[in-house]
């Protein structure tokens, strides 16, 4: 580190805030596994684009590491046994989106083991980027940050469009999660063989690791690891929230903004997710499916948080046993981080690839004076927030007056990517994220 | 003086020039409009509500001087006054058989569990956003009154369970709640389709009956009792085939063991059989 980079100025973006980030909580929990809950449901749609189809029977056993269920078109992706068991059924499962899905159950053998039992090991290095995006599919890989994006569609762009430099999202810029802060500690040789990977498959000539500023230990160790040659490199951003958001993160490194309504692709990037990309490097070369994800268990509500390795479909209730619910002073359960994740309505919703953490909060009495909504008294809080420069204020109001369309016309609604800084600054405490996702959601319904 | 003079006669020739240029502009610009299109709309109701299929009165009187559509598509005006429209045009009525929103659900919150309760905003739509809005039975009315609110004609209240009553003699079929419900409970239907299913849920029987009184169990007996072809079982519910409705009859209630099948009575009252489950509670369930 050069003296010139101490009177530097961190790498970001404008607007945003800084919520307070409870990490210390899980920072220096190692990643552990544990035991296997006595049942598993594997939702078949938990990545976007179409379901998965089952190819398994009600009855069949499967081994830890076998297919269970097919891709359906090319937006799509397989699913895989989480544990050595049986199928005890294909039926309904609630889930954190609302509606219940799909999903199939299967019942883990009492003594089954850790081990994966199912491999097809691969030569990377002969294989072609063509092969390589296939393998992703095959392993069911999606975005782990949240998103559950199939990872294997943004390494083919659209043609026309060369992808020229592929950005690893390290910046886990939610309060509460460390997940991806503890990958990149403990899983750098897979996340780095995943990086090399995501390179060959979409032709980038480099990679850059963004990392916020409050992991420098993160930095620090993945720039000794990098082997040298390699054209990726590791820089620290402010920590600020929402700098993990795509376009916020492309900000910080590129000073590109990726165009309205376009993608990434659309100005030669790709992201993807540390945990995406050390998945792809602990995978692709063994040929196994993606069964398991780190997940940060933490919050106010919980004895002993920290990280584990969690197979997919393990319900919440077990997940939250192991780690020691305070059943008495739990008041609300969150997938994903406090400030973009989903409170559940039941703790029988299973760990999807989605899930990056599993937050835990105190019952809070509900008439709490913070909690009071108060009219809007212009101070352009909001607007100072927005990390997309959008007017908070004017949408919520017109939110209010039920112009859902004008809203989507006229004030860019649809760039609004529900990050929640308008709303967590408030201080009339409005919930405009939530004004604008019934807006949104409206909309949707209309288009139908 | 003189200068005065001047002036006027110069505004008079202006104005003079001014006028004429518009008599012309009004000769040649002129749009013939039929005159009845003004008094028609005049006979309508300008609630602009759009159940009649177009953007408002205004262009509903302008299809219906055109013979483009029949005055009782209307429903939101009374019959009298379409029947002013039908014989001042001199066109067949057209009269529709009335349509009225349905709720295919009868969760209150004396029958329905919550399973988690919600805190954000006071909205069925937010609160479906958020893992379903917490009620048990992910299918089920979450009674937070959007339909009630959203409608312009005053035909929903909510009952003291939560759950949306619909005044049949105030709707008018224009639509509203069935786009606002973010359940998709709300459909419309002919006034004489009285045998109704008001359950959504697919979950297996038992399943369903942990969450509520009221559910759909999929037990088949409303199938078996009907004529052949009326109801059928599908994905856990009663369907009933509505293109069969004139076959339909009181028997497919009678056997239903929680009452999730009724016979809907002209005058709103809602019949359930005789073996449908008695339900006492006046309050709502506590949360479970």
């Amino acid at each position: 580190m050069s003296l010139f980079s101490l009177f530097q100025r961190p790498r970001t973006f404008e607007h945003g805030i800084y919520p307070v980030e409870h990490k210390e909580l899980t920072a220096d929990k190692p990643i552990r596994r544990l035991p296997f809950a006595p049942e598993l449901a594997i939702p078949l749609a938990q990545h976007k684009g179409a379901p998965a189809v089952p190819l398994v029977k009600v009855g069949q056993e499967v081994v830890r590491g076998e297919p269970i269920a097919r891709a359906e078109g090319f937006v799509s992706v397989p699913m895989h046994a989480p544990a050595t068991g049986v199928i005890r059924a294909i039926a309904l499962t609630p889930t954190a989106d609302g509606p219940k899905t799909q999903a199939i159950f299967l019942k883990v053998y009492e003594a089954a083991s850790q081990e994966v039992l199912y491999d097809l090991e691969r030569d990377l290095d002969a294989m072609t980027p063509e092969e390589i995006v296939a393998a992703v599919q095959d392993a069911g890989l999606v975005g782990l940050g949240g998103g559950a994006f199939p990872s294997h569609v943004k390494m083919k762009p659209p043609a026309g469009k060369l992808i020229e430099t592929v950005i690893v999202n390290g910046c886990e810029c939610e309060p509460y999660l460390t997940c991806d802060h503890r990958i990149m500690l403990e899983q750098s040789d897979a996340l780095i063989r995943g990086i090399k990977l995501a390179l060959k498959a979409t032709g980038a000539k480099r990679a850059i690791i963004g990392v916020e500023d409050n992991k420098l230990d993160a930095v620090a160790h993945l720039r000794a690891v990098i082997p040298k040659g390699l054209p990726i490199t590791a820089e620290a951003v402010e920590t600020k929230y929402p700098q993990g958001a795509e376009k916020m993160l492309i900000k910080s490194l590129l000073r590109k903004e990726v165009p309205v309504g376009g993608l990434p692709a659309d100005i030669g990037v790709a992201v993807y997710n540390v945990g995406t990309l050390a998945q792809m490097g602990d995978l692709l070369p063994k040929g196994r499916g993606l069964i398991e994800r780190v997940v940060t268990v933490s919050g106010p509500a919980l004895a002993n948080p920290g990280n584990f390795m969690v197979p997919i479909g393990t319900p919440l209730r077990f997940l939250l046993a192991q780690v020691g619910l305070a059943a008495d002073r739990v008041g609300e359960v969150i997938l994903g981080g406090p400030m973009m994740g989903m409170a559940v309505a039941s703790l029988d919703v299973p760990v999807t690839k989605a899930v990056s953490g599993v937050v835990a909060l105190e019952r809070e009495d509900p008439d709490l004076e913070r909690r009071k909504v108060y009219p809007c008294i212009k101070c352009a809080e909001c607007l100072k927030a927005c990390p997309v420069s959008l007017n908070p204020s004017m949408l919520g109001e017109l939110a209010i007056a039920r112009q859902y369309a004008r809203m989507a016309e006229e004030f860019n609604l649809n760039q609004c990517f529900e990050c929640g800084c308008c709303a967590y600054v408030c201080p009339s405490n409005i919930p405009l994220t939530q004004y604008f996702r019934i807006a949104k959601s409206i909309n949707r319904d209309q288009r139908k | 003086m003189a200068s005065i003079l001047t002036a006027v006669a110069f505004m008079a020739a202006l104005g003079l020039l001014l006028a004429t240029i518009l008599i012309l502009a009004n000769r040649r610009l002129y749009v013939y409009e039929d005159p009845r299109i003004d008094q028609v709309e005049d006979l309508l109701p300008r609630a602009n509500c759009g159940a009649c299929g177009t953007a408002g009165c205004r262009p509903f009187a302008e299809m219906l001087v055109k013979g483009e559509i029949a005055p009782g598509k209307c429903t939101v005006n009374s019959p009298a006054m379409n029947r002013l429209i039908a014989d001042f045009l001199g066109v067949d009525l057209g009269a529709d058989e009335k349509r009225v929103a349905r709720l295919a659900c009868a969760g209150g919150a004396h029958v329905a569990f919550m399973r988690a309760s919600y805190g954000g905003v006071e909205s069925c739509r937010a609160a479906a956003l958020v893992s379903g809005g917490g009620k048990g039975c992910s299918w089920g009315c979450l009674g937070m009154g959007d339909c009630a609110e959203v409608c312009d004609f005053d035909a929903i209240r909510l009952d003291r369970h939560g759950l949306p009553i619909v005044d049949v003699s105030k709707c008018t079929a224009c639509g509203d709640c069935v786009t606002v419900c973010p359940k998709d409970l709300f459909s419309v239907h002919a006034i004489s389709h009285r045998l109704w299913v008001a359950c959504k849920s697919l979950d297996p029987g038992d399943e369903g009956e942990h969450e509520c009184d009221v559910v759909c169990t999929a037990c088949g007996r409303c199938a078996q009792d009907s004529p052949e072809g009326l109801i059928e079982i599908r994905d856990n519910l009663a369907v009933v085939d509505y293109t069969k409705n004139a076959i339909a009859s009181k028997v497919a209630i009678e056997r239903c063991p929680t009452g999730a099948i009724v016979w809907l009575e002209p005058d709103g009252r809602i019949i359930k059989g005789k073996d449908a489950r008695k339900v006492v509670r006046k309050e709502a369930l506590p949360l479970a």
